[in-house]
């Protein structure tokens, strides 16, 4: 079960032809994908499409009446390899997964898929995690359409574009026997806007009819000499086909003035960019309409070399917009260019950067420049000389004063204790290098924890240590996997690859119940019923059966004593091999929205309900903030107290705590103090615990009052 | 399509296009920024505007910084073209759901004094950073208040995120009970309710707190906040409520009418550190109290506006009041504290609450209770020490609720009366006249560094290894004396010390700040 609910968004699947569709752009794609006729749909969530696989997830009944096939892929690189089911069919299938590092992991089955062709469109949707808010490294998906020779399209970021992007995929897929890759942006999955839907279609072949009638050629599949043919028909005859669909089907789009001096070319995904740029320059207006002669790559691989030519033809200099590096498109329209004899200067990263985000600041600096430089006639006088540039206020000393605020583990999170009990490790037996992995646990390697030297990719951590494994070393690696990772290929390249190998390190398994920080799907080793998945495989079975001897299973992961001891015996132990610690408890934000309605309702229902809160005594607490330096959790901050004696701040636990026990757990672990109290209020009490309560109260009054008695009383002490 | 020679109009926001409005909302991942940009997104399309939102989601946002961005325009039948992301220089509304994300904001240049309207909470979610700091490493919240007046062309700050909690609701319902209250969109107040409201569950609770927030926006703009000056005691006599048997409250009253005799000036700290001690410990530690600090006000004078005599009022008190068990379960057992934690943990009438304590005490604090000579006996022998220390040196949980766990608390707690006989009470007493003795000494010939050594105090806090570090920085602190011997600076330097000793928990900062100091002299020398 997902982290968000898509009961409402679900319904909308549903609307027919005329209807209109208001939503997330990535929801629009599942909509379109339904309107083609889709037989088939994989992929691995991740922002930006973990929407898309959670609001499919909670569509099944709309897939089974249209008899489509929903998988939640164990991997991209499962993902894409379903795609096969389009090789010798004709049904259309769809992948989906987050890029650059989706793809990474899906390349094998890509080229594979791309060297064979296919008969069924098969479409491969990658949301490009790039620029602000991106959690991976900033690389492009462009270089794997190059060299698999898929084609790209990267449409203008909003619906009706990106829904249109969808059907002509498809087409320019079966057109080219061809798998096509469609790229869409971050901000573009998750815009919000309207676009006029069409009815669902069944496929017109599913993958039952399929396997009731089975198909192979042999020339389909990659083992020479196929393979050698394979590569020709690339060039001969796909690439052509591609050419001709994007030409005949004006894929590519022309805005602007059909002549002038000047023009710029653009991805789709930067034409809104562009746009306001321009109208910014004075040059367009609301509803982009301009002057200026733009040419918009709806599909970026491949290009269309007369169709650029043209809109060159009559211009002195053409602006490309091109995010990312390298600048595959402007170099290959340089050559066109070239090749052709033209005169028409071709500029981009002269004006543009050649790396990072292209920002409306970059915009506006970049395309102001190379019209100011190339067509000033063009531009209103204010703008060719502006009278004053920037906002005039100095945010110098501001910079120094506003603290960064990187993401971190959320309240309650039961990744924070494991590392609280790794640095108390630390602290007796001094630094280890320790690898991380993919998923919330990297946050270990911020403040306050600082743990973590490397991250080599999903499910990769232990295997990133598998080099610190020597006889003569003194000290062990520890090496962190989230149960994401485990099952995404931990279990064979990370913990298979440590038997193997007879690593000695210590490999400490993050089991959060889910796949928390894409969202919180099901994995195998969910511990919730799932109607349509098969969950409840527990990770420590499936080490074992890989053949770790030193297994330890901590089912609690607050129990930092028992989280610390367990670490100090693997890192001490005489055992050889792989130490591997699987540590289990569940993602506190998914438990929370499991848990809070039914625990209200329970308490409105009467029903007896122990709802625990953590609380600070702040005149007990010196305000050294030891505690904070073992935690980070959000709920525990720092007050001022209305008290001049008092230097420092004190440590207070705020509204939102929820009691998960770490506060109370690390400053009995770590001996920090006894300020912490953990309140738990018993609602709906029974007889008996109302017996007792003021039985207790009674007495404990008694010997308060007695000793309040003697002793002088100050008002506010 | 016009030719490149036909003259250009300009177009954005000119008579042939509706203006485009941008609004961005900055706030902290979990704060509910996603419901607040639907909202407004709602808003916008129930008033006949098409409207645009977007946002990043994902695992970069969790508890950090994230933004989401809104463009809306009037429905004139055509799609306008948004952009996805906000531009510098280029927002109308800006939303800040914590006070830094504003200062955030500007910084990014999201802020222009010509057009922006700049609404914030004014309450603060400190970043790790500034949590992990053993001193009081919060940013200044002045500092933003001050360049968000001058950086916007409107600036709204009140605390919305009290506003959400008094209602029982989330602070995205107040924040846009701000941006309704702030006119800053052409749209009336029943279409943000209406909006609410059609997002049905806890809509009542949300419209309470959009009102709320909506009659504070209309009214003047929130003045920040100053630092409450110290009061002015004119008589120590009757200030304050006290309450107790006859006997003692004379005796209180004996002390008490000491600190009239003091400058005005000390008498507000001096109160609050008599009524520190005494409440520590009884009245005649008071008047052991009053004796230390008559040594600092015999030596202080007007000149200085007597900043000897409070330093000494205030971390004398701090220094008589050190956190032993004693203190501890005196504290956990008190019908005060039994009251706060109700309030603080909400307990409602007909539900119980039950207390648990944590506790670690260790072979240390067990011989700091004891008496001095059986303390030192046992701490003199390591392997006895070891021995009960394997029996002692355990967490303890302990239910302050029950009988057995208040009563042994309490016990303990009863412990005062021979506190002065313990040998913790011992060492700590040797420390303070060490301490005392040391900066009064000072007071002569360098009146400020005998000020700045009294402040040192404030580096001694937190419990076992905590406690042992911050005497570690306390007394490296004070070897840097003898190398600022007779330097005019020497009181900075001390203050420089204390200060880079507060910044990290280890002290590393500390250290490089005495190397400077040691080779101060020798630079002089050059």
């Amino acid at each position: 079960m997902a982290e968000r609910s898509f009961a409402r968004e679900v319904e909308k699947l549903r609307l027919g032809a005329g209807e209109e569709f208001a939503g997330e752009g990535i929801l629009a794609i599942t909509k379109a994908l339904l309107q083609c006729g889709v037989g088939y749909v994989g992929g691995y969530q991740g922002a930006p499409i973990s929407h898309l696989m959670d609001v499919l997830a909670d569509a099944q009944d709309i897939l089974g009446e249209l008899g489509v096939h929903f998988e939640a892929s164990a991997s991209e690189a499962t993902a894409t390899a379903m795609l096969a089911a389009s090789v010798h069919y004709p049904i259309r299938g769809a992948a989906t997964f987050k890029s650059t590092v989706g793809t990474n992991v899906a390349s094998d089955a890509l080229a594979n898929l791309a060297s064979g062709g296919v008969t069924g469109g098969a479409l491969i949707i990658v949301g490009e995690d790039y620029g602000e808010g991106s959690s991976i490294m900033q690389e492009r998906s462009h270089a794997f359409a190059m060299k698999s020779q898929v084609w790209l399209l990267d449409p203008r970021p909003n619906l009706p574009s990106i829904v249109k992007a969808v059907e002509d995929g498809f087409e320019l897929s079966e057109i080219s026997n061809t798998p096509v890759m469609l790229q869409v942006r971050i901000r573009c999955c998750h815009v919000h806007g309207h676009f006029i839907a069409k009815d669902n279609k069944r496929p017109p072949m599913t993958v039952a009819d399929a396997l009731s009638a089975p198909r192979r050629d042999t020339g389909r599949i990659v083992l020479p000499p196929a393979s050698f043919l394979h590569e020709k028909e690339k060039v001969a005859k796909r690439w052509p086909a591609a050419v001709d669909f994007i030409r005949k089907n004006k894929i590519n789009e022309f805005f602007g003035s059909d002549h002038g001096s000047v023009g710029i070319v653009m991805q789709g995904g930067m034409y809104n960019s562009v746009i306001r740029a321009l109208q910014r320059l004075g040059l367009a207006d609301t509803y982009g309409e301009t002057d200026v002669p733009l040419y918009v790559l709806n599909a970026v691989y491949p290009l269309v070399d007369d169709e650029f030519l043209s809109f060159c033809e009559g211009k002195q200099a053409v602006l490309v917009v091109e995010e990312g590096q390298p600048n595959y498109i402007e170099q290959a329209f340089a050559a066109m260019l070239h090749k052709a004899g033209r005169g028409t200067r071709l500029v981009g990263k002269e004006y543009l950067p050649m790396a990072g985000e292209y920002t409306g600041q970059v915009m506006l600096d970049g395309i102001g420049a190379f019209l100011r430089a190339e067509a000033p006639h063009l531009l209103p006088g204010e703008v060719r000389a502006p009278n004053k540039v920037g906002d005039g206020i100095d945010t110098a000393d501001l910079i120094n004063v506003v603290p960064g605020r990187p993401p971190g583990f959320c309240i309650g999170c039961p990744e924070r204790p494991i590392f609280a009990a790794t640095k108390l490790v630390e602290q007796e037996l001094g630094k280890h290098h320790i690898a991380s992995d993919i998923g919330c646990h990297l946050f270990s390697i911020m403040p306050p924890f600082e743990l973590g030297a490397t991250t080599m990719g999903y499910g990769l951590g232990p295997a990133s240590a598998s080099a610190f494994n020597s006889p003569d070393a003194k000290r062990r690696s520890i090496s962190f996997v989230g149960d994401g990772g485990f099952w995404h290929n931990g279990l064979t390249s990370s913990i298979g690859n440590a038997v193997f190998n007879k690593n000695d390190g210590v490999i400490v398994i993050v089991d959060n119940f889910y796949s928390a920080a894409t969202g919180g799907q099901d994995i195998l080793s969910s511990r919730a019923s799932n109607r349509t998945k098969s969950t409840k495989h527990p990770i420590t079975e499936a080490v074992k059966g890989m053949g770790v001897k030193w297994l330890r299973h901590i089912d609690r992961t607050y129990d930092v004593g028992k989280m610390q001891d367990t670490l100090r015996e693997a890192l001490t132990t005489e055992e050889k091999g792989p130490k591997v610690i699987v540590a289990s408890s569940e993602c506190m934000l998914n438990r929370q929205r499991r848990e809070k309605p039914l625990v209200d309702k329970a308490i409105k229902g009467g029903e007896r309900v122990v709802k625990p809160k953590f609380g600070v005594d702040e005149d007990i607490c010196t305000g050294d903030h030891a505690c904070m330096r073992l935690s980070g959790c959000p709920s525990l901050s720092v007050k001022s107290l209305d008290d001049p004696l008092r230097d420092d701040p004190v440590a207070s636990i705020d509204q939102n705590c929820v009691g998960c026990g770490n506060c109370g757990e690390v400053a009995d672990a770590a001996v920090l103090c006894p300020s912490f109290y953990r309140a738990d209020v018993v609602h709906n009490p029974g007889r008996w615990d109302r017996f007792l309560e003021n039985a207790r109260r009674a007495v404990i009054g008694l010997l308060q009052r007695r000793r309040e008695s003697r002793r002088l009383t100050f008002a506010d002490a | 399509m016009l030719d490149q020679s036909s003259p250009v109009r300009p177009k954005s926001g000119g008579a042939d296009a509706e203006r485009v409005i941008k609004l961005a909302v900055l706030a902290v991942g979990g704060q509910g920024g996603g419901v607040l940009a639907d909202w407004i997104t709602d808003v916008a399309e129930r008033n006949g505007h098409v409207a645009q939102s977007t946002s990043v989601a994902g695992v970069a946002q969790r508890t950090g910084a994230t933004i989401y961005y809104i463009e809306m325009a009037r429905d004139t039948g055509r799609l306008p073209v948004f952009a996805l992301s906000p531009s510098q220089g280029d927002v109308d509304i800006l939303i800040s759901a914590e006070l830094m994300e504003a200062g955030r904001a500007i910084i990014r240049g999201f802020v222009t004094p010509e057009r922006t309207t700049l609404i914030t909470s004014s309450h603060r979610i400190a970043a790790v950073s500034e949590k992990i700091e053993p001193g009081d490493g919060r940013a200044s919240s002045a500092k933003v208040h001050a360049t968000a007046q001058a950086a916007s062309k409107r600036f709204i700050a009140f605390d919305m995120e009290k506003i959400a909690a008094d209602n029982g609701t989330m602070i995205s319902a107040s924040l846009l009970g701000a941006l309704a209250g702030s006119d800053a969109l052409p749209f009336t107040r029943e279409s943000y309710e209406q909006a609410i409201s059609a997002g049905g569950r806890g809509a009542r609770a949300s419209l309470a707190a959009f009102g709320a927030a909506y009659d504070r926006a209309r009214g003047a703009a929130v003045p920040t906040p100053v630092p409450a000056e110290p009061a002015i005691v004119e008589s120590a006599l009757g200030a304050g409520r006290v309450t107790g048997p006859q006997n003692l409250l004379q005796g209180w009253q004996a002390q008490a009418a000491r600190i009239d005799l003091m400058p005005v000036a000390v008498r507000d700290m001096a109160l609050r550190g008599l009524r520190k001690v005494v409440d520590y410990q009884d009245i005649a530690y008071g008047r052991e109290y009053l004796d230390r600090l008559d040594k600092a006000v015999a030596q202080d004078g007007a000149e200085h506006a007597h900043a000897l005599s409070i330093a000494a009022a205030k971390h004398l008190a701090n220094a008589m009041c050190y956190d032993d068990m004693i203190r501890v379960a005196d504290l956990k057992t008190r019908s005060t504290r039994d009251r706060r934690v109700r309030k603080e943990v909400g307990v409602k009438d007909g539900s119980i609450l039950q207390v648990t304590e944590y506790f670690h005490p260790r072979i240390e604090e067990f011989c700091g209770t004891l008496p001095a000579g059986l303390g030192n006996y046992i701490e003199n022998r390591p392997r006895l020490a070891s021995f009960l220390d394997r029996r002692i040196n355990r967490g303890r949980r302990i239910r302050t609720d029950s009988f057995a766990g208040f009563a042994a608390l309490w016990f303990i707690g009863g412990l005062r009366r021979w506190r002065r006989r313990l040998l913790r009470h011992r060492v700590e007493m040797v420390h303070l006249e060490r301490w005392y003795a040391l900066a009064l000494g000072h007071a002569p010939q360098d009146y400020a560094l005998a000020v700045e050594i009294l402040n040192c105090r404030r580096l001694i806090k937190g419990y076992s290894d905590t406690h042992l570090r911050a005497q570690s920085k306390f007394d490296r602190v004070l070897s840097a004396l003898p190398m600022l011997n007779g330097r005019q600076d020497a009181a900075d330097w001390i203050r420089r010390l204390r200060e880079a000793a507060l910044k990290d928990e280890k002290g590393d900062m500390l250290d490089g700040a005495l190397k400077t100091v040691a080779t101060l002299n020798d630079s002089n020398a050059v």
